[in-house]
Parts: C-alpha cells; structure tokens; sequence
C-alpha cells in the first residue's frame, strides 16, 4: 500500500452559518494526481486552502505529509508548491528571472539557483522562451512557466486551482505530460477543475457538490459504480421525447446531447421499456443502443442521490 | 431589380453576370425567408496590434444551435460581440436576422446577447429582473407576463420569483439570465461561454430550453472552449486565431479524424509504469500520438490494422488490460486539424522529441 501524504477526516469549514466544506474524509497517495471536481461553491477551494495551512479549519482533521495543517504549518509550507488560476508571473520578467526569483522566495540557496533554473527550463521544453519576456508569451506557455515557478523548490507536493482554464486543447495535453512526469517523479498532484472533461486527467477524483464529497474513485471507477445501464436513443422530436422521459421513476437521469439523447435507466428500466414509452410519447426511436456514460452522466446521478 | 436592357456584352460575362445575379436573388430570397439567421463574409476586427479576427466567414441556419469552439484568443467572444452590434468590424460584413450588424438599433429588437459576465441586479428579485428586462426591451406588459410565466417555469424559477437575484445559486441566477435575454422573443440568441462553472444539473436545464426554444425555430449561437458542450450543438465551427478551421456536425467533424484511436488500458497502472507505457507508444511504429488520460492511454494510429502489431509489442514491456478502439472527439479532431494547419504559430510547445 502506497504511502499517504494527505489524509484527512471530517473537515469541516463554516463561513458563519454557511457549511463551504461539509465533513470530507479521504486521503491521498505518494505521486498520485488527485483531482477536486465540482461546480464553483462546492467547496474544491476551501479544502485546497486549508491543506495548505492558509485556513484553518472548523471542525475535523487534516494532515499534510504526516503534519497537522494546524499546529505545523510551517512545516508544510516549505514542502508544497503552489500554482494558481491567474499565475502571478511577473510579465516584465523573463522566464528565467521569474524562476530565479521564485527559487529566492522559496529559499533555494543561491548555489543549487542556476543549474536548478536550468533543469526545469529544459525539463518543460521551455529553453526557446527562456530569455523573453512573459508577457510576450502566449498562455500555454506561461502556464508552464507557472507550473515550473510553483516546482522550483522540489516540492513533495503541488496544488494546482483550475490550471487549464482558458489555454487551447494541444497546450492542456502538453500540460497534462508535465504533471505525469512530475508525479511519475514521486511528486504529489492535487488539481481542483469543474470542467468533466479535464477531470478525466487524474488518476483519481473527488466529486463535490455544496461541500460534501459524493463519489471519490478513479474515472473508470466512479462511472463503473454507477451500477446503472445507459442508453444511447436516436429518434424525431429528441426534446419532446426528453420531456416525456425526465419524470419517469424508472429512470434515473436523462439528458439531450445534440440530436441523441442518454438515458441513464435504474434497475427496473429496460431498453424495450424505453421503447414502448417512446413509441407511446408519439416519438417512436430509430434506435436505442448501450452507451459509456460519461462523468458527467455519473456526476448528475451522484448528486441527485446525495440530495434525496 | 436588375435592368432587362443590358449593354452588349460577351457571352462569358454575362454568363457570369447572370449566375452573380442568381446567386444574390437566392441569398435575398433565403434571408428573406428567413433560413439563414447570421451570415458574416470575411470578418476581421483588430485591436491594436491584435488580430482578434481574420478573414472569419459564418453561415447559420434559422433553428440551429450553433457552437463556436476554440480555445481563449480564438476569436469567439470578438465573434459574439460583433454579430450583437457591440463592435463593429475592422472589414468585411454580417447579417442577423436579416439585419446588418452595422444597424445596431433594430438588431437589438431581433437578438438576445448573454456576455461572459451578465448583468443582472442582485437586489432586484427575479421577478423585479425579468420586468426590468422587459421595458428595456419594450415588451408590452401583456406580452411580459406571457412570455415569462412560460420561461420561468421552462427554467424552474417559477417558486423563486420573489427571491433576490443576489440569493440565488450560480446556476439559478444563469437560468435567470436566460429569461431576461429571451424575454423580448429574439429570433437569434448569442451566448458567450453560457454554462462555464455551472453546476452539472443547471447547466442540463440550461441545454433543455435551448432545446425547447430551438424546437420553436430560435437560432442559438454560443461560445464553448470545452468539447462536451461542443457535443451538444447541431453545428459547430472550430475557431484558430480568427478563422473558422472547419465547419460540421459533431459526427461530420468526427468523421474527418484521419486514424484509427486505441485505447489501452494497463493492469496494475502506477504512474511511472503509465508514463513509460506512454513514452513507448509514441516511439511505435505507425503511432502519430500517445495521451494519457488518467489511468487510460489513448493512441492515435495511422491504419486500424496497424494496432495488433502495436498492441502485441507494447505487450512486450507493460501488462495490457485491454485494448479497444473508440471514437475520435471534437477535441482530438482539432488538434489533429491544428497540427496540419500552415499558419499554426511557432511555438516552443513544438514536440516530445
């Protein structure tokens, strides 16, 4: 069994009479990329925050490479690395400077700075920019620039808050190579997103929703557990027919992608069940066949259940 | 409209003179219709030293849920934003709803525009929003009432018309947001990025009034920078530095994928173990990519009857728990389109060496 190097149990975060994080408990292994998946509310921020020391929690317990996130903040500070949605690179800065000055701020001794610099500048294919300015550079790069600034000290473990937003597809896939190669390297990864399909990046996810964990499980694992059949319906008058199915108790979410829709049935639902009541609706199927269901069809049926 | 007495001409000229004039009566009488809800002919709007769009052309039929798709800087909300009258172009021309962009007056009567941003007042309730909206837009009261009972309850709000806007959820006050856009019956609806950060199950309710709407022949234009809501639109078109790349349907955008994707699936799967297998994939022969999604490798394969030999020599070094072929997305698509484009800017992202 792989180490943990965060474990956590009934955390609790209170914003006076507002429950932002409701009772979590979960742990995290040694070079895992653990994803915190969720709409903006529920809670990924908070939690990320109060494993890193900067807020303390109300109720529970959480501990950060074997330190409490209370008591022992110091401790963990020196061993994490932090990188955020708007990275605060220094755009009159190359990105060399901005390494160097990272390493200054993260107390890299002035000996190891240089050829440290160099390393990450050559790990993250960044030599080509090493020397311009960041603000001329366009945003996937930054981003890694970013990412190599939060690494600079080696740290055990890195938070990333919504890395990826707003960069284009080949720049997200080049990203997604550093942080396997960072975690392959025993480094720690813990990414908060709310967009599905960037979750499907991590090695392991937590679902939340208004501040309480609903699922936490690989990809494959959550939408396995699911235990529910999906199906993929092609018929006339798609949105119509969706009206008909959404309040049918046998069926435990359906939703309208494009001119298919999926139907996520409960166990008493069947594809011939599924047929007669289309038929029925006056929206007779040209085909009803299984499909995957997505993360997001899983993430629907989660939280409808936590809320019943 | 043109003159039946033409000058002498030669039959070349007048042939082409003629199809001109076909061509233009066709697009009248389409416009005029009313099949064609935006059209926009070699779009370009600079700012400054930016080139936000170059040479961008659009062509939308009435009813249809229309994605732009693209990554931040593609040119999508400069799109938007010119196709609601906000900006004007720097050159070239676009039609809403019959309505040149350069006329924002009466575009506002035909169009409901959603910015990244949206304005609604947080210490009006919901019902104070939509009447709000409503005499902005100079909708009877009859009218009003009308239309926003049927919309309140389409997006559920109905139980919370005398709540503060400010005291809604993130996807509630989206759902609000909708309302007002579409209070005054616009035949064209432009959405920037309209579900980003949404909860799951509001933004479903958010697709399902599109849905409706569309049935009832709203044209939807909407911006998206992630592919599961591309998979939602009827038509898309992938934006690359101000220019539309390609146009289609999801499923005829999937099927210019060139390849065949496998996707691997390893037993015992530790990080350095799926990394190497990665590494590995990209060294094979007839491999043109290898990514890693979680505990998942996807391989782009030149021939499907290349993956046996593949799969069997990847066997060699990881254990394979399986190994099946899926369907290409909207994603994969673009890179791959990306990846063949001249133009694509150089980079110091280039390659894995």
């Amino acid at each position: 069994m792989p180490a943990a190097t965060v474990e956590v149990a009934e955390l609790t975060r209170r914003f006076g009479d507002f429950t932002a994080v409701d009772a979590l408990t979960f742990s995290v292994h040694r070079g895992e990329v653990f994803g915190f998946l969720g709409p903006n509310g529920s809670g990924k921020t908070t939690t990320i925050r109060m494993l890193c020391g900067i807020l303390p929690p109300s109720a529970g317990v959480a501990a950060v490479l074997g330190h409490d996130v209370v008591r022992e903040v110091d401790a963990i500070k020196r061993q994490i690395g932090y990188m955020s949605q708007r990275f605060a690179l220094y755009d009159e800065l190359t990105p060399r400077e901005n390494l160097r000055f990272y390493g200054g701020v993260y107390g890299v001794s002035g000996s190891d700075l240089p050829s440290r610099v160099t390393g990450l500048l050559d790990r993250f294919d960044l030599q080509a920019a090493a020397d311009r300015l960041c603000g001329s550079l366009p945003g996937g790069v930054r981003q890694r620039v970013a990412f190599a600034a939060a690494a600079i000290h080696q740290p055990e473990i890195l938070f990333l808050d919504e890395p990826t937003a707003a960069v284009d597809p080949a720049s997200r896939r080049a990203f997604w190579d550093m942080i396997y190669d960072t975690a392959a390297g025993g480094t720690t990864v813990l990414v908060t997103t709310h967009f599905m399909d960037e979750a499907e990046y991590c090695h392991r996810l937590a679902l939340m929703s208004r501040g309480r964990l609903i699922a936490c499980d690989s990809p494959a694992g959550i939408k396995h557990a699911l235990g529910a059949e999906m199906m993929e319906v092609v018929c006339d008058q798609p949105a119509r027919a969706l009206d008909f199915l959404v309040d049918q108790p046998w069926i435990r979410s359906a939703t309208l992608v494009g001119t298919r829709l999926h139907v996520l049935l409960r166990q008493e639902g069947t594809a011939e069940r599924l047929r007669a009541t289309l038929s029925a609706a006056g929206t007779p199927p040209h085909s009803v066949a299984p499909a995957a269901p997505s993360l997001e069809d899983a993430f629907v049926a989660l939280t409808a259940d936590a809320a019943s | 409209m043109t003159s039946s007495r033409s000058s002498p001409a030669t039959a070349g000229e007048a042939e082409v003179r003629a199809r001109r004039g076909k061509d233009s009566r066709r697009l009248r009488a389409n416009v005029q219709l009313g099949q064609i809800a935006v059209e926009a002919r070699s779009l370009s709007c600079r700012f400054g030293s930016i080139q936000a769009l170059d040479g961008l052309d659009l062509e939308i039929q009435r009813g249809e849920i229309f994605g732009l798709v693209g990554p931040d800087g593609a040119g999508k909300t400069t799109t938007l934003r010119i196709l609601a009258g906000l900006v004007p172009p720097s050159s070239g021309e676009a039609h809403v709803a019959g309505i040149d962009v350069h006329d924002p007056e009466p575009l506002c009567d035909r169009i409901g525009y959603l910015a990244q941003r949206f304005a609604l007042y947080g210490d009006l309730t919901v019902w104070e929003n939509v009447c709000f909206f409503a005499e902005v837009f100079r909708v009877s009261t009859r009218d009003r009432d009308e239309r926003a009972v049927e919309l309140l309850a389409m997006a559920g709000l109905e139980p919370f018309r005398g709540r503060l806007a400010d005291q809604l959820s993130g996807g509630m006050k989206q759902k609000l947001a909708l309302t007002c856009a579409l209070i005054h019956r616009p035949e064209v609806l432009l959405l920037d990025e309209p579900t980003a950060g949404v909860d799951p199950i509001s933004r479903r309710d958010v697709w399902r009034i599109l849905y409706r709407l569309q049935a009832e022949g709203l044209t939807v234009v909407l911006s998206t920078a992630y592919l599961d809501e591309a998979e939602r639109c009827s038509r898309l078109a992938l934006l690359s530095l101000g220019r539309v790349v390609a146009v289609g349907t999801p499923d005829e955008l999937r099927s210019r994928h060139s390849g065949t994707i496998v996707e691997v699936v390893l037993a015992e799967a530790t990080p350095e173990r799926l990394r190497s297998a990665r590494d590995l994939a990209r060294r094979a022969q007839g491999a043109t990519g290898a990514q890693l999604f979680g505990d998942r490798l996807h391989v782009v394969m030149e021939r499907a009857d290349q993956i046996d030999t593949f799969v069997a020599g990847l066997r060699e070094f990881v254990t394979i728990a399986s190994a099946t072929p899926v369907t290409p997305t909207v994603e994969d698509v673009f890179l791959q389109l990306r990846a063949g484009a001249a133009e694509q800017i150089p980079s110091p992202l280039a390659g894995e060496g």
